[in-house]
């Protein structure tokens, strides 16, 4: 069944294939790998997909990119049912799913402009993963939703 | 080794804030000590407070130390742009403790991850002041005692940091908490995660009328001028917000009235002359309770 869906966007020939995200997200999934089309990247993107797994799922094939574990990190905020398959000519070569971290380290910027991760300091940004969202470890901030808005980018 | 640094209220248990408390209890008289005659504690103010530093230079006299004080931000190379985390490790060198004062939040901790000497948070932005803390519980102990009260916090609980340090701190103890604001200034969604993590019981209210009859304890804070874009609504709010004799007849007669000073008007000083003031000795307390926790991380 899954493999009939894949197939529906069609298959990639180098790249990565972000499977079973959560139904309605695959758009965030773009804005977190900083995909908005404008750089010519080819892109796939199914959405409300049936799943037997999820019930609906999206899924999102990005040639010739393959995920950091930054991005993969963020990914699992925002579709923690996610799988991450790299393709190689043609071939699934690595498949796993996403795992949310204990913390995400130097990916989100804090939203507190009077944080000091925020300031020109030899500091990466971390932030603690909660049951649901997550925490600017310097000063506390909340980040709930909308994650994507909060990469920061390069 | 009590704790490597003072960053936050919340990194203390029960335990930990009743051994500052008790040692302070052995600080609080007219004696001065000597144990500490080889400790200097370098004073690093990125924003004006002279109580608070002042404070913290009688501690470390008081224990036979000294200080070094880069003095005023301007005057400093941290005005030529230098990172904090450079200043931190050069005072390091010269210091055996840091006290930082910042007006960023989550300064402390950066502070601490680039030294090995001890960092003490005096108070980062809208976010923590754990000292002040440890004060005020040391006056609610010898008040009130710590457990079965309600506490009344009030005023701008938004940007109040001793507030979001007294808050979480308390729900060390089995008390009920109150805090009493314009919805403008309510707490804000992080502190409040803390105290509902915690489990603690607590209450929100926009006035005061209805939960003074309860209160043991009411920590009056300072709503800020700046916080309102008109000077009819400040004026509204902060007289709304303030407390005379007249709205203390519903009271408790032990009612302790606590404030971290400076007061503007929100303390009519007709209350400084009853036994419900409690502010001065407060702010006296400031001294015991940091030479124990300067005892205790040098
Ligand atoms: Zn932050």
């Amino acid at each position: 069944m899954t493999d009939d869906h894949q197939l529906r966007v069609g298959k990639i020939e180098n790249g990565t294939v972000i499977d079973h995200v959560t139904g309605g997200q695959a758009l965030n999934v773009l804005a977190i790998l900083d995909i908005d089309g404008s750089g010519g990247e080819e892109v796939s993107v199914g959405m409300n997909v049936p799943s037997d797994r999820i019930g609906r799922k999206d899924i999102v094939k990005v040639e010739g990119r393959e995920l950091s574990q930054g991005e993969v990190d963020v990914l699992s905020l925002i579709a923690p049912d996610a799988t991450i398959n790299i393709v190689r000519n043609y071939d699934v070569v690595e498949k796993h799913r996403v795992e949310r971290p204990a913390e995400v380290v130097g990916v989100l910027s804090c939203p507190n402009a009077n944080c000091i991760t925020t300031e020109r300091e030899p500091v990466d940004s971390r932030f603690t993963v909660l049951a649901d969202g997550v925490r600017c470890a310097y000063c506390g901030t909340l980040i709930r939703e909308e994650f994507a808005t909060h990469i920061d980018v390069g | 080794m009590w704790h490597d640094h003072v960053l936050t209220a919340k990194q203390f248990s029960r335990a930990d804030i009743e051994t500052v408390l008790d040692r302070a209890a052995d600080f609080d008289g007219p004696t001065g000590d000597t144990r500490h005659t080889d400790s200097l504690l370098g004073l690093l103010f990125f924003e004006p407070s002279t109580r608070t530093k002042m404070s913290f230079e009688t501690a470390i006299k008081r224990l036979g130390g000294d200080t070094i004080d880069m003095g005023s931000v301007g005057s400093s190379s941290v005005s030529k742009g230098e990172s904090l985390a450079d200043t931190v490790r050069v005072i390091e060198g010269y210091a055996d403790a840091l006290v930082l004062r910042h007006p960023k939040q989550g300064a402390a901790k950066m502070a601490s991850e680039f030294v090995d000497v001890p960092v003490i948070n005096a108070g980062d932005g809208a976010g923590h002041h754990p000292t002040q803390t440890l004060l005020d519980l040391y006056t609610i102990r010898e008040n009130a005692g710590l457990d079965d009260l309600s506490i009344g916090i009030m005023g701008d609980l938004k940007y109040g940091r001793t507030v979001h340090s007294l808050a979480q701190a308390l729900t060390n103890f089995e008390v009920t908490q109150h805090f009493v604001s314009p919805e403008s200034l309510a707490l804000p969604p992080t502190v409040r995660y803390d105290l509902d993590e915690a489990g603690a019981s607590v209450e929100e209210h926009t006035g005061l009328d209805g939960v003074l009859p309860d209160l043991d304890v009411l920590y009056v804070t300072r709503i800020q001028r700046e916080r309102f874009p008109d000077e009819n609504e400040y004026r509204a709010v902060a007289s709304e917000y303030g407390i005379d004799l007249g709205t203390l007849e519903n009271a408790k007669d032990d009612l302790s009235i606590m404030h971290p000073l400076p007061r503007v008007d929100e303390i009519d000083p007709a209350i400084d002359d009853t036994d419900h003031a409690t502010y001065f000795e407060q702010a006296h307390n400031g001294i015991p309770v940091r030479m124990a926790l300067l005892d205790l991380l040098l």
